[in-house]
């Protein structure tokens, strides 16, 4: 079968962006699954960040991402550990968080009945399903949903009721910092936005051009 | 809406994507790297890759693999075959996989489910499950590649599976593989009813109706296949603006 006739081991992104500036970009390394995904994602628009968990690294750079997969409490308990969580709410510089990243900027997480960082003046809640279930809806919510309501500058107009890609049993209510929304079982917040910090719920990593295009704007920033 | 999602799954073989009719006779298709690239880019919601290579160079040939697939594709994958123990789930992960499908080794040690959610978390842990239809309701699980009966049958096992942890059933009907003839529907409606984690609908796929009637009369979250995409029997750009047409939520 001829299927494709390039042999190259990179694809290029169709966002249109290339590397063409030398912002500084860290990704705070800490106890989570999926910073190489997100590492791999910024490498695919060309940009090289360093993966670090070190203070003076982090307060230094341009960009700051907190990406996340894992537990809240645990995940807490080793950014207190390492004072990483001071480190974080002191940031003056753009700092995108990213599911479990996104939830632990909250105030407290029902996943092991946590306080957390406290960026956001949110909690952060268990989906509980419907009690007459007809729909079949299933939980985690996986897979491919929509952005509404979105907002500037993370969120470009022309983004608003694309699809993204979500992985998560927990959610932030709808609320002042909401920055896109979200309906899964009830509208809640995909994305909150507060001064120089940004969440998304979903994996902007992982949701093809379109989180290309949301991670273009964050870099943009 | 939460879209159902259109999989596209690579059976992998010494580095090469292969497909095989009911698991038997297998031909080569193509680099996944570049096919995966290419339906990804086609509106394919994820993807599956299987590695088919039984020995030991091929495993380490298969990791190198993810490492390259992760690289180029910025879409969700899973990543299955060949996985008995955490430490190869590790490795998975490391080199990028977002999720795993353990099958035959889950079967024989179901107490790697349990130990694969408590380390990386159920949203990484695909339980993938062949079975057998007998008759009425039941079905039996089949272990390497559908050869070998086993003891187990379909819907309990399933049950097991959530409860140990596992985030997603991967339901393969092994009457329906290859002969594209449409999904276990009757079966899969069945799973997703007394479940409460997500469906992967495997097997059967032909026509464009057949994923209609996977979602609607089988209640998948998911339909996932391979040859249909393989030989361009059917387009996923096509084949989703049907579905979005007969009020399918799909992601355009």
């Amino acid at each position: 079968m001829n299927i494709s006739s390039k042999n190259s081991d990179t694809f290029s992104s169709d966002s249109g962006l290339r590397a063409s500036d030398s912002q500084k970009i860290v990704i705070i390394k800490y106890n989570a699954g999926n910073i190489r995904s997100v590492n791999n994602a910024l490498l695919r628009l060309g940009y090289e960040a360093e993966i670090t968990a070190d203070p003076a690294l982090i307060q230094q750079a341009d960009k700051v991402i907190f990406p996340g997969v894992g537990e809240a409490s645990t995940t807490m308990a080793y950014l207190r550990k390492t004072g990483l969580n001071k480190v974080i709410v002191n940031l003056k510089q753009p700092v995108l968080g990213i599911c479990l990243g996104m939830q632990l900027m909250c105030s407290h997480s029902e996943e092991g009945h946590v306080d957390c960082l406290n960026i956001f003046d949110e909690k952060v809640r268990k989906f509980q399903l419907p009690e007459s279930n007809m729909e079949n809806i299933k939980i985690p919510h996986m897979g491919w949903n929509q952005i509404t309501d979105v907002k500037t500058p993370l969120f470009d107009a022309s983004l608003e009721g694309e699809y993204v890609y979500f992985v998560h049993s927990y959610y932030v209510a709808l609320g002042e910092d909401t920055a896109a929304t979200t309906n899964y079982i009830l509208p809640y917040s995909s994305a909150l936005q507060k001064d120089n910090f940004y969440a998304t719920q979903f994996h902007p990593e992982k949701s093809g051009s379109v989180g290309e295009r949301i991670l273009a704007n964050f870099l943009r920033l | 809406m939460l879209a159902k999602r259109i999989i596209p799954c690579l059976d992998i073989k010494n580095g090469q994507t292969v497909k095989g009719v009911k698991f038997v006779e297998i031909k080569e298709v193509g680099d996944p790297v570049e096919l995966g690239a290419l339906y990804a880019e086609q509106g394919a919601d994820e993807l599956v890759f299987l590695d088919i290579t039984a020995s030991h160079e091929g495993r380490k040939t298969f990791v190198d693999l993810v490492k390259r697939i992760a690289r180029n594709i910025n879409i969700p994958f899973t990543v299955g075959g060949g996985i008995s123990e955490l430490g190869d789930a590790d490795a998975l992960l490391n080199a990028g996989a977002d999720k795993i499908s353990v099958n035959s080794s889950a079967v024989r040690n179901p107490q790697l489910i349990n130990e694969l959610a408590q380390n990386f978390g159920s949203q990484f842990v695909v339980a993938a499950i062949d079975a057998k239809h007998q008759q009425g309701d039941d079905w039996v699980v089949t272990v390497n590649g559908g050869r070998i009966p086993t003891d187990k049958r379909l819907f309990s096992w399933a049950r097991e599976c959530e409860e140990r942890g596992a985030g997603e059933i991967l339901f393969t009907s092994m009457d329906h593989d290859g002969v594209k003839q449409g999904f276990a529907n009757k079966a899969l409606a069945k799973l997703s009813d007394s479940l409460n984690i997500p469906i992967i609908a495997s097997g059967g796929a032909g026509k464009m109706e057949h994923f209609k009637d996977v979602f609607t009369i089988g209640k998948a979250d998911a339909g996932l296949a391979a040859s249909i995409f393989h030989f361009k029997e059917i387009g996923i750009r096509e084949l989703k603006k049907y579905l979005n047409n007969e009020q399918i939520p799909i992601r355009l």
